[in-house]
C-alpha cells in the first residue's frame, strides 16, 4: 500500500488514546473517587466517575432506626459540614410532626449552620488551592478551622460528628461564655479572609489554573441539577436561605454573591464572598439571640433535663419512652431542602405513622456535581480535572451515602 | 375540582386559593391523573407511559417552568400491585416552587427515562435501578452505581435484609479479598414497638389494640 503513496514529507507521531485510573487513592480526588479518564494524549475525551466506594447503606440503616437515632447518620454524610445535614433532617421531621422550634433554638441553629458553612468553605477553598499547587492556604486555613471546631466541641461535645440539631430544636443550650468567644472570632476572622484573598485572587498561577476552566453556562447548570455556589457562579441568583427561608434566615440581612462566567475561578470567588456573608450572619445571630427554651417543651418530642428526671416520675417515663421507642410521626411525605454549604441538600422523608422512617432518601449535592464532571472536563487537559473537581467541592460521605 | 352545584340563593363561592389554582393548572398537563397538597407541597400522580410528555410540559410551560430535576428516587411498597413509586422532585428557580411527580411501576415494567428532558436524570435512574431494580427504558447507561462491582440484588427493597447476603474480608493466604455468606454472631434484633396494651386514651403506639380488635 505504501508503495503507491508518495513518501510523507512530515513525520507524524501517532498518539493513541488511552485510559487511566484517577484514584480511588488520589489526594486530588477528595476522597475515594475512581475516575476513569479516556485521554487523547493529555487531553480528556471522556471522564467516567465510579462512585460507591464509600457506600454504607445509610438510607437502609435509617429505615431500621427511630427518628432520633437517625440524626447521627447525617453527620457522617457530608463530614465537612455536619450540622447543615442534620438541619435538613430536623426540619423534615418537624414538618411532619407539625411542631415549631422556639426562637432561641432557631437562632442557635442558624448560628451553627453558618459556622459550619465557614468551616466547609475554609476546607474547600484551601484544599482546592492545594490541588492546583498552592500549599500555604491549606496550612493557614486548617488553623482557623480548628478554632471553629472548638466552638462545635463546646456546644455539642464533638469536633465534627456533632449530633447537635434534633427534631424539635437543639440538644442542649450553649455553655456560658461561648457567645463571647464566637463574637471575638467574628471580629478577627475577616482579617484572615483578606490574607487568603491576597494569597490567591491576584495570584498569577492560581488564575492561569482556574480562569476559563470548566465553564458551565446557566442553562447547563440548571439542566444538570446544580445548586449552591456552582449554580450561583454560573449567574443564577438562587439561594434557598433567601428564596425559601427556614428557621430565622428571613430575619437576617445578607447578600447572595453571584458569579458571571461559571468557571473554576468564579466558583472560588463566590465561596470566598459567601464566607464573608456568613460572618455577618453569625454576628447578627449573636446580637438577636435572647435567652429562652432551645427545644420544644412538649415532652412527647424532646427529653426532659437530667435534674428533672431525678425528681419527677413522669419525666423519667418520658425519658425512657423517648430513648427506647421514640416518637411516632404521623403518616405523610415531605421533601425538605436546606442550603448546605455545598448546595441544595434535601431529605425526602416518607412516614407510615410508626416510630421509624419508612423511606428516607437523601438528596446529596455532590451527586449532581460529579455527574457533570464528564461534560465539564471534556477537551480539557488532565491537570484541569483536578481544578474542576476541587472547584465543585465534592465529599464522598454524602455522594456514596 | 369536582364541586357541587350551589343552590341559587347561596352566596358566591370564595375565590379559589393559589393552591387550588395551581392544582387546576397542573390537571391540564398531559398524563397527570391527580394531585394533592400536604404540608404546603404538591404531589402529582402521573401515568407511567406518558411521563416524558408530562415532564417536558412541566419544564416548558411558563406556568410551571420547572427547570431543574432536583431528585429522583424510588420507594418500595411490597403490598401494592405496582410495588414501586418513582418520585421526581422538580424545582422551578424562576417561579420559586417545587412540584413532586410520582409514577408507579413493578419489577418488570420499564419507566420511560427522562434523560432527554434533564440530563441530570442519568445517575439518579442508575441509582434507582441499583437500589430498587426499577428499569428505565431509553436509558443507555443503566449500570449499577452505588453498590460493589458484581453485586447481586437490590438492597433498598423491603424484602432485602439489612445485613445483606455476603460479607468480604482480606484473606492473608490467598492475598486477595474474598466474599463469603454473611455470618452473624448474634441474631439481628428488631423490636416491635407497637404497644399491645389498651390505654385509657388513644395514645400514639396503641394502634395494635385496634388492629387486633378488628381481626377478632
Amino acid at each position: 500500500m505504501s508503495e503507491i503513496l508518495p513518501a510523507p514529507t512530515k513525520r507524524s507521531v501517532e498518539i493513541d488514546s488511552h485510559s487511566i485510573n484517577f484514584g480511588p487513592q488520589h489526594p486530588a480526588a477528595h476522597g475515594v473517587l475512581r475516575l476513569i479518564l479516556e485521554l487523547d494524549g493529555e487531553i480528556v475525551e471522556r471522564a467516567d466517575p465510579h462512585i460507591g466506594l464509600l457506600h454504607r447503606g445509610t438510607e437502609k440503616l435509617i429505615e431500621y432506626k427511630t427518628y432520633m437515632q437517625a440524626v447521627p447518620y447525617f453527620d457522617r454524610l457530608d463530614y465537612v459540614s455536619p450540622m447543615c445535614e442534620e438541619h435538613a433532617f430536623a426540619l423534615a421531621v418537624e414538618k411532619l410532626l407539625g411542631i415549631t422550634v422556639p426562637d432561641r433554638g432557631q437562632w442557635i441553629r442558624v448560628l451553627f449552620a453558618e459556622i459550619t458553612r465557614v468551616l466547609n468553605h475554609l476546607l474547600n477553598l484551601t484544599t482546592y488551592a492545594l490541588d492546583v499547587g498552592a500549599i500555604t492556604p491549606a496550612l493557614w486555613g486548617f488553623e482557623e478551622r480548628e478554632k471553629l471546631m472548638e466552638f462545635h466541641e463546646a456546644a455539642s461535645g464533638a469536633r465534627i460528628h456533632a449530633n447537635y440539631f434534633r427534631p424539635g430544636g437543639v440538644a442542649k443550650d450553649l455553655p456560658a461564655g461561648l457567645t463571647d468567644k464566637i463574637a471575638a472570632w467574628a471580629e478577627t476572622f475577616p482579617k484572615f479572609l483578606d490574607d487568603l484573598e491576597q494569597l490567591l485572587t491576584g495570584n498569577r498561577i492560581w488564575r492561569q489554573r482556574t480562569v476559563d476552566i470548566g465553564v458551565f453556562s446557566a442553562e447547563q447548570a440548571l439542566a444538570w441539577g446544580f445548586s449552591g455556589p456552582p449554580l450561583r457562579a454560573s449567574g443564577v441568583p438562587w439561594d434557598l436561605r433567601r428564596s425559601q427561608p427556614y428557621d430565622k434566615y428571613a430575619e437576617v440581612d445578607f447578600q447572595v454573591p453571584v458569579g458571571r462566567n461559571g468557571d473554576c475561578f468564579d466558583r472560588y470567588l463566590v465561596r470566598l464572598a459567601e464566607t464573608r456573608e456568613s460572618v455577618k450572619i453569625v454576628q447578627q445571630c449573636l446580637a438577636k439571640m435572647q435567652p429562652g427554651p432551645i427545644k420544644v417543651q412538649d415532652r412527647k418530642f424532646s427529653p426532659p433535663t437530667r435534674s428533672e428526671m431525678k425528681r419527677s416520675m413522669e419525666a423519667l417515663i418520658h425519658h425512657f419512652k423517648l430513648y427506647t421507642e421514640g416518637y411516632h410521626v404521623p403518616e405523610g411525605t415531605t421533601y425538605t431542602a436546606v442550603e448546605s454549604p455545598k448546595g441544595e441538600f434535601g431529605v425526602y422523608l416518607v412516614s407510615d405513622g410508626t416510630n421509624k422512617p419508612y423511606r428516607c432518601k437523601i438528596r446529596s449535592t455532590g451527586f449532581a456535581f460529579l455527574q457533570a464532571v464528564d461534560t465539564m472536563s471534556k477537551r480539557h487537559m488532565l491537570a484541569d480535572v483536578c481544578a474542576i473537581i476541587g472547584s465543585l467541592d465534592v465529599v464522598f460521605g454524602e455522594i456514596d451515602r | 375540582m369536582a364541586e357541587e352545584i350551589a343552590p341559587a340563593e347561596a352566596p358566591p363561592p370564595p375565590p379559589p386559593t393559589p393552591a387550588e389554582l395551581f392544582s387546576a393548572a397542573i390537571a391540564t398537563v398531559p398524563g397527570v391523573t391527580g394531585s394533592h397538597w400536604q404540608h404546603g407541597e404538591i404531589t402529582v400522580a402521573a401515568s407511567r407511559d406518558s411521563v416524558v410528555a408530562t415532564m417536558t410540559a412541566l419544564r416548558d410551560d411558563p406556568r410551571f417552568a420547572c427547570e431543574q430535576l432536583m431528585d429522583l428516587c424510588g420507594v418500595d411498597w411490597p403490598e401494592r400491585a405496582e410495588r414501586f413509586e418513582v418520585v421526581y422532585n422538580l424545582l422551578s428557580v424562576s417561579l420559586n416552587h417545587r412540584v413532586r411527580v410520582i409514577v408507579t411501576t413493578d419489577e418488570t415494567t420499564p419507566v420511560p427515562s427522562v434523560l432527554n428532558v434533564w440530563p441530570a436524570a442519568t445517575w439518579w435512574e442508575r441509582e434507582a435501578w441499583d437500589l430498587f431494580g426499577i428499569i428505565f427504558s431509553g436509558q443507555p447507561d443503566l449500570r449499577r452505581i452505588l453498590t460493589d462491582y458484581g453485586f447481586e440484588g437490590h438492597p433498598l427493597r423491603k424484602d432485602f435484609p439489612l445485613t445483606g447476603y455476603v460479607e468480604l474480608r482480606y484473606d492473608e493466604d490467598r492475598k486477595s479479598v474474598v466474599y463469603e455468606p454473611v455470618k452473624l454472631t448474634q441474631d439481628f434484633r428488631s423490636f416491635d414497638f407497637l404497644s399491645p396494651w389498651e390505654a385509657m386514651t388513644t395514645l400514639p403506639g396503641d394502634e395494635k389494640v385496634f388492629t387486633e380488635r378488628a381481626k377478632s
